[in-house]
């Protein structure tokens, strides 16, 4: 595949933003990732789909720095990226969401999707004490950049709501609106329409492509729901095991002899 | 009666002054163990310290004067000189922030995803390796905190308590003064953990770390904010005690008072520690007035003293059982 390409509704998509060259992950002897490459292309709505313990969430873990890889190497916008902590990935500008959903259930939905700009905010802990001046000024820009997000995701009426307290596809929300304040170059989701019903599905599926349509944000997703996946990614790599058994647009990839064995199972007999 | 009703209520005001610096040592608890789930039990050695410190810096002393003669045959004691109380306050605040950069850089950074026990096993030894450190930088005699903290007797109160009830109240100046500023201190961190970055961030990593990082939180710069604050309530709380019954190592021993206010606050509540701070200064007041006197003798057949001793744990003990997680705390679930 050339460097850019257009996708059949005619957006174009740009270089590479991330690529994972020969990775491999290993759990002392459990291989989790075996020897795996892709890349995710600027603009692009990325999938990676596979079977339980296929290893996708693992390969999330690695992109944002919850595990690192014993061998291979990741390239960020080109680069090299040297092992780092995940608050120094998040701060290169990769958000995500959880599989599990991790909000802060204590704080409300505003103070939640504040915490996603943590990495725009740079006055320091003594400005912050003063509060006057440069924090307040600070405070209320990226108040107006997490207000936005807030519209844009309709969730209005729960500003205030302690996320605790929320209905599960809400939380889903909430979660995906975080990680959207940030502003990130690359946004990871997990799973992020697991144990939703359909309309809640239908829900997270539009708000992914708007997102994806409005900002141009580049998305790469987990998921378990085949047909959702197909409906909304450009291209789509597939895990099986640990190893990938398929990686090209959802037709190639529907196609593909090995994908279908790993999904509806093979008769070896 | 009416009088006897009076003693009751200068014992109750009392007791809730006094409850407020029990208040003050159990904030810094709960400061910790919501950022990091750890139980410090060097809180109150951190308090002896910050005040050991404060005196140390304001009367000019040389640190580890012992050690420094002992290698070199000199006899150095002090610098000769004596701070304003401001310039040695400040000084102090710093010494604790550095403190809290090396209890993170060189403890806790080594025992991360390690069990609670563990970890407080940890801040054990860090109380008893402080208590030494303080010991040989600033020797072990009693010394007097020299600020101008009023104390005695607060003579408004008294005329005005006079003039209205024919029986004067008595209110120690200092315990009104550590009052005012436990609660200050209270709604000054309130509001900074509610309105700023920093403080959504103490909140953000309190309640879930891996959320946290992943929007871009440091852990490690979280923990030295959160140990360097524990240090600075630690400091007030020290000097409060230290003005009232001067700085001895026995200051360190505030900790157990904290005990019984944080299982009755609850270990993750800011207001659980200030309020269970004053129900046991105000409970162990009222109780030991009540059970000490003559119509309670009368009435009973016996009475009672020195329960001011054992107040505090019956009560926490009482709240174990009928109700584990604190007036505050968060609800215990236990999922199948």
């Amino acid at each position: 595949m050339s460097d850019s390409y257009v996708t059949p509704d005619g957006r174009t998509i740009g270089g590479k933003v991330l690529e994972m060259r020969n990775i491999t992950l290993r759990f002392g002897g459990v291989v989790a990732i075996s020897d795996i490459s892709f890349d995710i292309r600027e603009g692009e709505i990325r999938a990676i789909i596979g079977p339980n313990g296929a290893g996708k969430s693992s390969m999330l873990n690695v992109i944002n720095g919850f595990y690192h890889p014993q061998e291979g190497e990741i390239l960020f916008h080109g680069e090299v990226r040297k092992p780092m902590k995940p608050y120094q990935i998040a701060k290169q500008g990769i958000a995500r969401t959880f599989q599990n959903i991790a909000l802060f259930k204590g704080m409300s939905t505003l103070d939640n999707i504040m915490t996603g700009r943590f990495n725009h905010m740079k006055t320091n802990f003594f400005a912050q004490m003063i509060w006057k001046g440069p924090a307040a000024r600070e405070e209320a820009e990226n108040r107006e950049i997490v207000e936005k997000v807030i519209d844009f995701l309709e969730i209005q009426a729960i500003r205030k709501t302690p996320v605790g307290a929320l209905p599960y596809g809400l939380q889903k929300r909430v979660e995906l609106g975080r990680a959207l304040a940030a502003q990130p170059k690359l946004l990871l989701l997990d799973e992020p329409m697991a144990g939703m019903n359909v309309e809640e599905k239908e829900d997270m599926s539009r708000f992914i492509l708007d997102v994806n349509d409005e900002f141009g944000t580049t998305i790469a997703l987990i998921e378990h729901d085949m047909g959702v996946v197909m409906d909304i990614s450009d291209r789509v790599v597939v895990m099986d095991y640990g190893k990938k058994i398929g990686d090209g647009t959802p037709d190639e990839v529907r196609n593909n002899q090995a994908v279908i064995d790993a999904y509806l199972g093979v008769d070896h007999g | 009666m009416y009088d006897q009703f009076l003693y009751g209520i200068e014992a109750a005001i009392n007791g809730l002054m006094t409850g407020v610096m029990y208040s003050l040592v159990a904030l810094g608890f709960v400061l910790i163990f919501k950022a990091s789930g750890i139980f410090n039990y060097a809180q109150g050695v951190m308090a002896l310290f910050g005040a050991l410190t404060l005196v140390g810096i304001q009367s000019g002393q040389v640190p580890f004067a012992g050690i420094i003669n002992a290698v070199f045959g000199t006899n150095i004691q002090h610098f000769g000189w004596t701070l304003p109380a401001v310039a040695a306050i400040i000084l102090t605040i710093g010494v604790m922030i550095l403190f809290a950069w090396l209890v993170e850089r060189y403890l806790l950074k080594h025992l991360v995803n390690q069990e609670p026990i563990i970890l407080f096993m940890a801040t054990i030894g860090l109380a008893y390796f402080m208590e030494g450190v303080g010991d040989l930088m600033w020797g072990a005699e009693i010394k007097k905190i020299d600020l101008p903290i009023p104390q005695g007797i607060n003579e408004t109160i008294d005329a005005v308590t006079y003039d209205w009830f024919g029986y004067g109240f008595y209110i120690d100046n200092l315990d009104i003064t550590a009052a005012i500023i436990a609660v200050t201190l209270v709604v000054a961190l309130t509001i900074f953990s509610q309105y700023s970055t920093t403080g959504r961030a103490l909140r953000a990593v309190a309640d879930d770390h891996q959320a946290a990082l992943s929007v871009g939180i440091s852990l490690r710069k979280i923990w030295v904010i959160v140990w360097g604050i524990a240090g600075f309530i630690a400091l007030v709380a020290g000097v409060m005690w230290g003005a009232k019954s001067g700085v001895q190592f026995s200051l360190s021993l505030i900790t157990l008072k904290a005990l019984p206010v944080l299982m009755l606050g609850g270990f993750t509540s800011i207001p659980g520690a200030i309020i269970g701070g004053m129900i046991i200064g105000v409970g162990e007041k009222v109780f030991e007035f009540v059970v000490s006197s003559s119509w309670f003798g009368d009435a009973m057949g016996f009475t009672m003293n020195a329960t001011e001793n054992w107040f505090a744990y019956v009560l926490a003990l009482i709240f174990l059982v009928f109700r584990p997680q604190g007036l505050f705390g968060e609800k215990i679930i236990e999922r199948v």
